[in-house]
């Protein structure tokens, strides 16, 4: 069957520096950067990463921050916690946006 | 040592990584830990065990070849034996070669499941290592019964937990008794392991807000891919992906200090292996160098060449792995 999404894709993502090397290698020290430890443990940007994984939704993401947070030590709790986040987050921004729906509404109506 | 660049192209693609870091061939650097394999009799069957250990298993080390043990490790003044099994303690002659080894005042580790420490027979054991100084090693895959009981099997957290209660109130892991408690932690699954200091504060947290257990230190152990291990890998359909991550974790400063370089493995019946895993493996040590405790020769053996495989990658990933954890601090 064929799919949009291949797994085996994932391992081929710096490939993607074919057709701009430079741009890839400004990418990937900034990306490097971004999840080493900060103000924040490793384990916190995995968490946050794979919550933003299911927020934008991308099976790539997904499957790296999976590994990258037991890998981090983290656990199917803290991950399970982290998805609702990223649906509480999805699901408000939908809801809030009825506000301006409301608004409109109210607008033409009598 | 050099090599051509067409017998490099052919080599054991870790041959390759240790040649690209430098450290081809990889030599032992003298002989300091003294470890026995005292069968693979277990009261467990744990699903990621590269021994496959097990009730039903019958090898075990006969009382010759630990008398031939404890006289190499008299000649040679040894400083540190380590033992493991399977469950060592289920060996007749566990106790005996704890106490001769005191006696020549070689400093012991135990290897030890936790869950045999609470089963008739073997509760006496928390004051026999107190009183041997013995440091103990516990393996304890996560601090909840959910992920330890789906490795191990059921019932074995909580066993673990009684047997860890043991081992405090005789002083093990408590501050200032001097009685040294590690613990083991390794994946429950087809990943590595966490940093181990992170790990290690999460398991001082929740055992002891939640258990009221304290401990000395935490080792992170990556699962290798042997055994039970393997097994589990290929029918999971992870084993590619699996070889893969270790490959692509590969860490010369891990590999410059594994655990091979300063230890030599006894099997039960007295073999002789640069480790563990190549014990399972069935991979003696090069030849040229004695492989039977018989005809034990510590300057062959501590300048051998480690014989290397595939499996070798789970050693040097990331911060590498030991016996005592992570190599690179």
């Amino acid at each position: 069957m064929e799919t949009y999404y291949n797994p085996e894709d994932l391992q081929k993502f710096s490939t993607i520096s074919e057709g701009a090397p430079l741009l890839w290698k400004k990418f990937s020290e900034w990306y490097g950067a971004v999840f080493a430890e900060g103000a924040l443990t490793e384990r916190e940007k995995a968490l946050i990463a794979l919550a933003v994984a299911h927020a934008v939704q991308c099976p790539y993401c997904i499957d790296a921050y999976t590994q990258a947070c037991l890998e981090k030590g983290s656990n199917k709790e803290q991950m399970t916690e982290a998805v609702h986040v990223a649906a509480a987050i999805k699901g408000g921004a939908a809801l809030v946006h009825g506000v301006q729906m409301k608004n409109a509404a109210d607008k033409v109506g009598m | 040592m050099e090599v051509s660049e067409a017998y490099r192209d052919a080599r054991d693609p870790f041959e390759r990584s240790l040649s690209e870091s430098n450290l081809f061939p990889l030599l032992s650097e003298g002989i300091s830990v003294f470890q026995m394999n005292m069968g693979r009799v277990c009261n467990l069957s744990c699903r990621h065990c590269h021994v496959g250990a097990g009730p039903g298993r019958t090898e075990s080390m006969p009382p010759r070849i630990v008398d031939e043990c404890l006289r190499v490790i008299e000649r040679q003044g040894y400083p540190t034996l380590d033992i493991t099994g399977g469950a060592p303690e289920m060996n007749g002659n566990y106790r005996r070669l704890i106490e001769s080894a005191v006696s020549l005042g070689v400093s012991v580790k135990t290897r030890t499941n936790l869950t045999i420490l609470v089963e008739d027979g073997y509760r006496d054991l928390p004051a026999f290592f107190a009183f041997n100084r013995v440091e103990v090693v516990a393996s304890l895959p996560y601090f909840s019964s959910e992920t330890t009981d789906r490795q191990r099997g059921a019932g074995v957290f909580n066993a673990s937990i009684e047997a860890l209660r043991a081992l405090n109130s005789v002083g093990y892991g408590v501050e200032g008794s001097g009685l040294k408690l590690f613990l083991v932690y390794n994946p429950c699954g087809a990943f590595l392991p966490p940093s181990q200091r992170a790990i290690e504060a999460d398991f001082r947290r929740e055992l002891k807000k939640k258990f009221g257990v304290s401990f000395t230190g935490l080792f992170t152990i990556t699962n290798m891919p042997v055994g039970r291990f393997l097994d589990f890998l290929n029918l999971s359909g992870n084993f590619v992906s699996y070889m893969e991550r270790l490959k692509s974790s590969y860490n010369p400063e891990a590999a410059a200090n594994v655990m091979c370089r300063n230890t030599i493995s006894v099997a039960w019946d007295g073999s002789l292996y640069d480790c563990d895993f190549n014990q399972m493996l069935g991979l003696k040590c090069a030849s040229g160098v004695p492989d039977h405790i018989r005809d034990f020769d510590h300057e062959r053996l501590s300048v051998r060449r480690i014989v290397t495989g595939l499996h070798c990658y789970g050693c040097t990933a990331g911060a590498g792995s030991s016996c005592t954890g992570a190599v690179v601090k």
